[in-house]
């Protein structure tokens, strides 16, 4: 073959050299292909490992259980034992050491977004006991006269 | 043979053996025959458990950081109501963030319609996060593999990968990613990866009041959710795009999508 031909052939090899060379340094060593083969599993590993290291903010009603006990007895015979204590409260995070205080949500709001009457036979929400949040004392603040940690009539 | 064909053959097999080696470097076998994972997170939701409250999209915000104010969620809720007369109306205000606290169907652009009692032929709320599809598309469009499959079947974002291109966002059939507007990379539920990796629940399976959110693994015989999906009438989301996904639902009917 003439040299013509073999010239700009030599050039492209070479670029396909750099380009490997540069990929050495530049890929980390964990980027491949891993256990879901080539189409879905072509990733850097470490990654997987990020996403574990995310911080863990809702700790669940036993988190809450040792030095609440009063309270967590309290609402376990009452049907609102089955709600988490975190849905009202907020997130614990690293509680008492931080947040030292958490923001509890005591609004209206929170409670009608299960008693809200809604006429729907089938789901659970028709079997909630609910009211008309426009005729049931439109504006006051539910706590005023109900305890959710007792759930029931008017104290 | 001379001394100068012998310098020349071992040259040809040194880069032979050379480029062969490096071949394997940038596909291994042993990855891909490595290891096949003994667990596959699946998700099965109890449609008529669920009571439209909202506290499951409220915990994935706070849990996983995705602005609480920004319209964008991992996890929402959908509200299906089926009148007498064949329509469906759907909506899901804010994510369902907040619950769902009148009748009044959002219709958008501040406009809403009521529906009476009297109409209403059946009704559900439907919550929505990421079906970790066996085939995900998502992964497929991805051009630098930012986004990939773990071994237990839960797709994951490389926030330090992702160019931020959005072709994920548009593959996906069931519109489960957006962008982050904080780290400006593709954003999606994850099934809580840090909270399931040590053992607990998803932070909208912990917040669920009723028990409608439920998160199993498939591998597993005798995982209750494993049962359900093995032994009754379950129903996936768009079974059509081929995609396989793994959040099934039960008690829900046709109309739903």
């Amino acid at each position: 073959m003439k040299n013509h031909v073999f010239r700009p052939l030599l050039v492209v090899i070479g670029l396909v050299a750099i380009v490997l060379i540069a990929r050495l340094f530049i890929v980390p060593k964990d980027f491949g292909v891993w256990e879901r083969g080539y189409m879905y599993g072509w990733h850097r590993k470490s990654n997987e490992e990020d996403w574990k290291a995310v911080k863990v903010k809702f700790q669940g009603r036993e988190y809450c259980k040792d030095c609440h006990s009063e309270q967590y007895s309290q609402i376990s015979t009452t049907p609102h034992a089955i709600i988490q204590c975190e849905n009202c409260h907020g997130p614990a995070i690293d509680h008492p050491a931080d947040p030292p205080k958490l923001t509890i949500d005591r609004s209206r709001n929170l409670c009608i977004r299960c008693h809200s009457y809604l006429p729907y036979p089938t789901t659970i929400r028709s079997k909630i006991k609910g009211i008309n949040p426009d005729e049931h004392n439109p504006g006051i603040e539910c706590v005023m006269c109900h305890n959710p940690h007792k759930a029931s009539k008017p104290k | 043979m001379t001394r100068r064909d012998f310098f020349k053959l071992s040259l040809k097999g040194v880069i032979t053996a050379g480029l062969a080696k490096g071949l394997f470097e940038l596909v291994k076998p042993e990855h891909i025959l490595a290891s096949t994972s003994n667990i596959r997170r699946v998700f099965l939701i109890d449609a008529h458990e669920c009571c439209g409250c909202g506290l499951c999209v409220k915990a994935c915000k706070l849990e996983n950081e995705v602005p609480y104010e920004s319209s964008v969620s991992r996890t929402w809720i959908e509200r299906y109501v089926m009148t007498k007369d064949g329509k469906v109306h759907a909506d899901a205000t804010n994510a369902g963030r907040d619950g769902f606290t009148s009748t009044k169907i959002d219709l958008g652009m501040g406009k809403y319609k009521d529906i009476k009692k009297e109409d209403i032929d059946k009704a559900f709320f439907v919550p929505k996060l990421c079906n970790q599809c066996e085939n995900p598309s998502c992964v497929q469009v991805c051009p630098v593999g930012a986004t990939y499959q773990a071994a237990d079947g839960v797709v994951l974002v490389d926030r330090k990968w992702c160019i931020g291109c959005g072709y994920c966002i548009m593959a996906c059939p069931y519109g489960v990613r957006f962008f982050h507007p904080k780290y400006r990379t593709a954003e999606k539920c994850n099934f809580c990866y840090h909270r399931i990796s040590k053992g607990l629940k998803t932070a909208c399976v912990q917040a669920c009041v009723f028990g409608s959110r439920k998160l199993g693994n498939l591998k597993d015989p005798n995982d209750p959710v494993t049962k359900t999906i093995m032994t009754e009438r379950v129903w996936v989301l768009k079974e059509e795009y081929g995609t396989k996904p793994q959040v099934y639902y039960t008690n829900l009917s046709m109309e739903v999508r």
